[in-house]
This record gives structure tokens, C-alpha cells and sequence, in this order.
């Protein structure tokens, strides 16, 4: 009834798919959520949702069409950790970014909101490896890495947005029919669901 | 305490009970339909049937608030923002898990018609002979013979698309066109069907969505939204398909926020006289009189109420005389199979979001043909589609070449797990915990139910050829998966009140009239005397519209 966000066929498809891969977001703690988690510990101030703002508009840059910032992406992110994530994970993520931004200005002496793209990819990216390699490493007990935190939901913020939706991918809000096997060329985009 | 009469009362509005509504009102019968939920109108109801992806507050993720308020819906897929409401309230209406169970409920007007998979398979003459065969449970008091022409009523009225396909374990119906298999699907059913000469064949899903309009009913826009109810009508729900014939006939009364605490048996005629019901939100008693009742409150509360009935006389309950009300509960165990990648398509891109996927018949001990340790079998769900944007891409860290690639179609993956039958066990059970009580003081069902030999053999088959038959299909990384199962995680539940073809070992007859009060029908999954390895709820609709046309037959004679 059987048996879905999904309905059960595709839950069930996605499920196959997906085991033993990653799954962005707060599934990845299902368990670990404490319902007594106080939800001040992730007030967000303004500071805090500009360097959010900025650590998501350098993992999807604006092109074509805009980027994080334009969606923003700070205020998603806090929304999502204040309700998605437990108390822990929250510290957790906040003292990643925390981290981060002194980090940066240890580094390059200067605030990494306002720095030059290509030194913040560049910062961004060696994070990026890092956390790649503690999430191969960590048990499943382990919290995640912050920065993988903050790059899933850059990730599914932005491709869930109106822009992401209709301007990074294709939407098609009433398809009407079905093609099995449509035509595509290299370049075009994938339709949102 | 107010009463009414009718000359029908029908308990629960989900599948089987809007079936029931439409049949007996417009064979001319006044019907009262009591469903203890809120009513929900078709199209005006569905609330969130047309909010765009980015208006989904958490984009479908599970909060904290949700996570701690329904602790059994989220134990799987079904806890989600967009659909709250048409899910149970677990803190109003609890149970006692006496072993892990799954209980994920409807409690509105249409039920889990609103929600349900849309699977829809016809059961064969291998299924309804299996049990005396083998000796398992009790014999099915019906064959194919019985129930196949109630199969093409149902499926004409309802809407199943599918494709004809000749199999005798898997019975062709009165079809609307099929829908499509993905151009991936299309060449590993070739390559499948080649590999075992025939023995194994993936098909089209056959489903619940019209791929041609139907009445007023516009055909399915494959928006793949149907768990949020469909303003277009494109599946069968009790909403869009037997409450408005119903509706029509002028002969329904419709009472939501009625829950049934009793059907009222008469000792003198022998017979039920009518309902009581608490009305949900008054919390005020109300008897209504009828010449029939029929049960179709969902398999667990159909036998609740005839648990907590007529009490004085028989202590566990009206149809409990033979020993087997509440016993014997199956569902059908699943989340195992396999998945790989698929190379090349890459050129190919599915238009369209499909509500329905492949289906791969039953294979298994079939007359014949393959043999098992195990007994009976099981059937894959499955499908191909593209990967997404929330893929890992190893190779690529953040910024402009992770998001151009993210914009594109991934590679072809393939999934698919398996539905397995369950055989009847006395010992799988439900009964009433009186210490325990939900909102409305109402004693609570204890359910003590776990899988067996049986299934356990069977699981770690249903991975292994699935991996097989993708691998001959030509996957590459061929995974197998075994996710787990708790017992009603398919929500599926059924046999708590089997028919059968003696009193002393079943609790209904093969007209769905309990033994022991013969103008009571129960039409639901619980009347099942066997779960086979299809989705069942084609067979309550089929099972609905014939007990009905019965009942109505009876009535005229004077025999109920």
C-alpha cells in the first residue's frame, strides 16, 4: 500500500538505488534527533547568514543562472539545521562554520565573505576533499563532517528553489504525457520532479 | 441515544468500504456510510496537490517536531510534510507492539485510497488452491471461477491500465491501455525474457491510473503526485471513483467522524441489528438501525469491532466462535532485491514522471516451472531512471563544474525489490489490550505478528535472483539489498477474519457473511484466507462488489 514525498514505487526504487550510497540530509541522523533539543543553539545572526550565503554561493556559483546567494541559501541552511538536526548536530555544524571562517582569515588575512572567487573555490575545495575522506572514514555512529552538512543542503536548497527548479533545471509542473525514451543531447538539462 | 435506520450501514470509506457504498446504493438500498475520520472532498480537499517543489516548507525532509509526534510513521517512507493529514494521529490512536509492527492507517474519508500504491493484480487459481494443496491454513471457499467476472466489473469501473500478457499465475483483465517501460526497462525486459526463454518477464506495472479519461475523470498527467490526492482524478480513489456514483443514487448518507465501537447483534433473530458509534468529536453515543452491515474498516479495525461486539455472548467477540478471529494476520514481507548501473542511454532521457513502474510476475514454484526450498513466492517492483542531482560525484569537489554537472542527468540506474507472500499463522495475531486506552477510551489492539522459516528463505532468494536477472540483463555492479522488514511495513494487512469453507475454522463464509451473524459481511483484507504475493486491494474491490450483489440477493429473498 501500499503502499511517499515519494510515492512507494519510487521510495522503493530510490531505496534500492541508494543503499549503501549517500542520501542528502537530516536522514543521514535519523535516530540521532533529540525532540528536547533547545532551539536556540542555532540562532543565526546576520554575520552568520552572510557567511552562509557565501560559503553556499561559492559551492554553486552563479552562471547562467543565479546561484545560492540568489536563493537564499543562509537563511535555508539555518531554517533546516534549527528544525532537521538535533541539538548536537547543530553545535556541531555551527562550530564548522565557526571554524571555517577563522580558518580563512588565518590563511589569507582577510574575511572569506567579500574574497576573490577563486581563493574561496580553492578553500572550499581542500575542505570538500576533507570531508570526502572523513566520511569514508567515520562509523555510522560518527556525526558527519560540518562541511558535508552545509554542501547537502546548498545542494538540495538551490535544486529545490523556484530557480533551481525552473531556471538551473527544466520543470515541466503538468508533463501530461510520458516519453520513455526521449531524445537528449550532452548540455541539456535534466527535468526537476 | 438517537437512532435512525437504514436499510444498510457501511463501516469505513477506504477501498472496500466506497465499493460498498456505490454497490448497495444503486442496487436502490438506503446505505449509511460512517467513517471515523474527517471528511476529505475530492479536488477542494487535496491541499497541497498543487504546491511547486519550492514551496515545500522542508523540501520533503523529516523535522525534529515530526520526527518525535509519529513515532510509527517514521519508521518509513510515508512520514512526510506534504501529506500529514492523511495519516493516522499515532498519539490519539495507539497500539501495543507486542512484537515490532508497522501500523501505518488512514483515519478520513477515503482512507488509504488516497494513498495506496495502485498495484493492481488479479489473484489466480494457483493462489486460491494453494492452501488446500498444501495444507497450509484452511482452504479459500472460492476459485478464480468465482470471482473472475467480478475481476472485470471492478476494473472497468476503477480504471487499471496494464498490458495483456497471457500468464496464467498473473491473469489478464479488462485493461486501459498500459502504460510505458523507459527505454532502459524496455531493452533488460528483452534481454530477460531471452536469458530464462521466456520464464521470467519484467511488464508494465498494472495500475490504478487512467491512461484514457474514464466518466469525469481525466486521464493521469503524470505529475506522479498521487499520494497528495489527485485533482485530476487520475487514479482510483474512493473520491474520485465510487463515492460520486454513490453520491448520485440520492441513497447515501455519508457520517464522518463516526467511529464504530460495536456492531449490535440481537440474540433473538440472531442477527445484528445495527451499529453504535462514539461521534469523534462530541464523544456522544448514537445507535443506527439496518437490515445488513458491512465491515470494511481496514483488515485490523473490521475485527476490532467485531472483538469488542456482542461480548456478553461470546467473549472475544461476534465471529469468534471458530477460535480464529484475529489469528492467522499477513502482510507481504519485502524491501529485498537489487540494483546496479546501467551503461550507454545517454543519449535518452525519460519526459514525464510515471506513477508506476515495472512488475516482474511471480516465477517461483510455479506448476512446472522453477522449484524452491521455500513455498509460494514473490514478485519484483522495480524501475530505471536517471540519477539526479543529490548524486555523489567523487571526482568533482564544489563549485561552477559541480553545478553544471548536477544541472545534467546522471547515469541509468535499475532497482527493484520484491513482494513476498505470507503464509497464515494462527500464532500471528491481534487482539484487545483492555488496560490500554486511545483518545476515546476505546481498548486498543495488542498485535503480536513476525515472519517465519518460510519467509526468511524466501527473502534471501528474492535478492539472489534479482541480482541474477540483472546481471543477465547486462547491469554492471549488481547490488543486492536486504533493507529489513518490519511485519506491516507493507501495509498490507490482512486475515484477522478468513473466509472459509467451515464454521468451526473460519470466521467468514464464502460470501464474506460472518458465520455467526449473517447479515454481517466483512469485505476488507481481513476476510483474506491467504495473502498470495500480489497487491491485494484489486481483490477487496472484486470481493466487495460480489458480497454486495450477494447481500442484496439475500435481502430480497428474506434469508438475512
Amino acid at each position: 500500500m501500499a503502499t511517499t514525498t515519494l510515492n512507494r514505487r519510487e521510495a522503493i526504487v530510490r531505496m534500492a538505488l541508494l543503499m549503501g550510497g549517500t542520501m542528502v540530509g537530516p536522514r543521514l541522523l535519523a535516530g540521532a534527533w533529540d525532540a528536547d533539543a533547545p532551539a536556540s543553539a542555532n540562532g543565526a545572526s546576520a554575520d552568520d547568514l552572510a557567511l552562509l550565503d557565501e560559503i553556499g554561493d561559492t559551492i554553486i556559483p552563479a552562471s547562467d543562472v543565479p546561484g545560492a546567494k540568489a536563493v537564499g541559501i543562509g537563511a535555508f541552511i539555518t531554517m533546516m539545521l534549527r528544525e532537521c538536526y538535533d541539538a548536537k548536530d547543530q553545535t556541531a555544524v555551527r562550530a564548522g562554520w565557526v571554524t571555517l571562517a577563522a580558518d580563512y582569515r588565518t590563511k589569507h588575512g582577510h574575511a572569506f565573505v567579500g574574497a576573490p572567487a577563486t581563493e574561496r573555490t580553492e578553500f572550499l575545495n581542500a575542505l570538500d576533499r576533507e570531508q570526502k575522506s572523513h566520511m569514508k572514514k567515520k562509523q555510522p555512529a560518527e556525526p558527519p563532517h560540518a562541511f558535508r552538512v552545509l554542501k547537502e543542503l546548498t545542494i538540495l536548497g538551490y535544486f529545490t528553489s523556484e530557480i533551481g527548479t525552473t531556471q538551473a533545471l527544466r520543470f515541466a509542473e503538468v508533463p501530461g504525457s510520458f516519453n520513455g525514451g526521449a531524445p537528449y543531447k550532452k548540455g541539456e538539462h535534466a527535468w526537476a520532479t | 441515544m438517537e437512532t435512525e435506520t437504514y436499510d444498510a450501514i457501511v463501516v469505513g470509506s477506504g477501498i472496500s468500504g466506497g465499493w460498498a457504498a456505490k454497490e448497495l446504493t444503486e442496487k436502490g438500498l438506503k446505505v449509511l456510510l460512517l467513517e471515523r475520520g474527517r471528511n476529505i472532498e475530492h479536488i477542494s480537499g487535496y491541499a497541497t496537490a498543487l504546491t511547486p517543489p519550492w514551496q515545500v516548507p522542508h523540501r520533503g525532509k523529516v523535522t525534529q517536531q515530526q520526527h518525535s509526534d509519529h513515532p510509527v510513521l517514521r519508521r518509513d517512507y510515508v512520514l512526510n510534510e506534504m501529506n500529514l493529514s492523511y495519516w493516522a494521529d499515532e498519539k490519539e490512536c495507539p497500539y501495543e507492539e507486542k512484537k515490532p509492527f508497522d501500523w501505518f492507517r488512514g483515519y478520513h474519508v477515503g482512507g488509504r485510497s488516497l494513498t495506496w500504491g495502485r498495484q493492481s493484480y488479479r489473484w489466480s487459481d494457483l493462489d486460491f488452491e494453494a492452501n488446500a494443496k498444501e495444507g497450509v491454513g484452511t482452504d479459500w471457499p472460492i476459485r478464480y471461477a468465482d470471482i473472475s467476472s467480478w475481476y472485470d466489473y471492478v476494473e472497468t469501473h476503477a480504471g487499471i491500465s496494464g498490458s495483456l500478457e497471457g500468464l496464467p499465475q498473473l491473469p489478464d483483465g479488462k485493461f486501459l491501455p498500459p502504460m510505458e517501460l523507459n527505454c532502459v526497462e524496455k531493452d533488460v525486459a528483452a534481454r530477460i525474457k531471452k536469458h530464462f526463454n521466456d520464464s521470467r518477464r519484467m511488464i508494465i506495472g498494472r495500475v490504478a491510473n487512467l491512461t484514457q479519461p474514464l466518466a469525469s475523470r481525466v486521464n493521469c498527467q503524470y505529475r506522479n503526485k498521487c499520494w497528495l490526492g489527485c485533482p485530476f482524478g487520475g487514479y482510483f480513489s474512493t473520491q474520485s471513483s465510487t463515492l460520486p456514483p454513490a453520491m448520485k443514487t440520492g441513497n447515501l448518507t455519508l457520517r464522518p467522524f463516526s467511529i464504530v465501537t460495536r456492531v449490535v447483534y440481537d440474540k433473538n433473530t440472531m442477527k445484528a441489528r445495527g451499529v453504535e458509534i462514539l461521534d469523534a468529536e462530541t464523544k456522544q453515543t448514537y445507535e443506527f438501525k439496518s437490515k445488513i452491515v458491512f465491515l470494511c474498516a481496514s483488515a485490523f479495525n473490521s475485527t476490532w469491532v467485531l472483538m469488542n461486539s456482542a461480548t456478553d455472548l461470546w467473549p472475544e467477540g461476534l465471529g469468534s466462535s471458530s477460535g480464529e478471529l484475529g489469528h492467522n494476520v499477513m502482510d507481504h514481507h519485502f524491501r529485498c532485491g537489487a540494483s546496479g548501473h546501467v551503461e550507454g542511454y545517454e543519449d535518452k532521457i525519460v519526459f514525464g514522471r510515471r506513477p508506476n513502474g515495472f512488475y516482474i510476475p511471480r516465477f517461483q514454484n510455479l506448476p512446472g516451472g522453477e522449484k524452491r526450498t521455500y513455498t509460494r513466492g514473490f514478485g519484483y517492483q522495480g524501475g530505471a531512471s536517471r540519477e539526479g542531482w543529490s548524486r555523489e560525484i567523487a571526482e568533482l569537489g564544489i563549485g561552477a563544474p559541480l553545478k553544471e554537472e548536477l544541472r545534467e542527468p546522471g547515469q541509468w540506474m535499475i532497482g527493484m525489490t520484491a513482494f513476498g507472500e505470507t503464509l497464515p499463522y494462527h500464532d500471528n495475531r491481534i487482539s484487545l489490550n483492555r488496560d490500554k486506552r486511545d483518545k476515546w477510551g476505546l481498548p486498543v489492539l495488542a498485535i503480536d505478528c513476525e515472519i517465519r522459516e518460510n519467509e526468511k528463505k524466501m527473502r534471501a532468494d528474492m535478492m539472489d535472483n534479482g541480482a541474477e536477472m540483472l546481471e543477465a540483463a547486462g547491469v554492471k555492479q549488481v547490488k543486492k539489498t536486504d533493507s529489513g522488514y518490519t511485519f506491516g511495513q507493507g501495509i498490507h494487512e490482512m486475515g484477522c477474519a478468513r473466509m472459509g469453507r467451515d464454521p468451526k475454522t473460519s470466521v467468514l463464509n464464502s460470501h464474506n457473511q460472518v458465520w455467526d451473524a449473517k447479515n454481517v459481511f466483512v469485505t476488507d483484507g481481513a476476510c483474506m484466507a491467504s495473502a498470495a504475493c500480489v497487491n491485494p486491494s484489486l481483490t477487496y474491490m472484486a470481493l466487495t462488489a460480489r458480497a454486495a450483489d450477494f447481500a442484496v440477493s439475500e435481502l430480497k429473498k428474506g434469508n438475512i
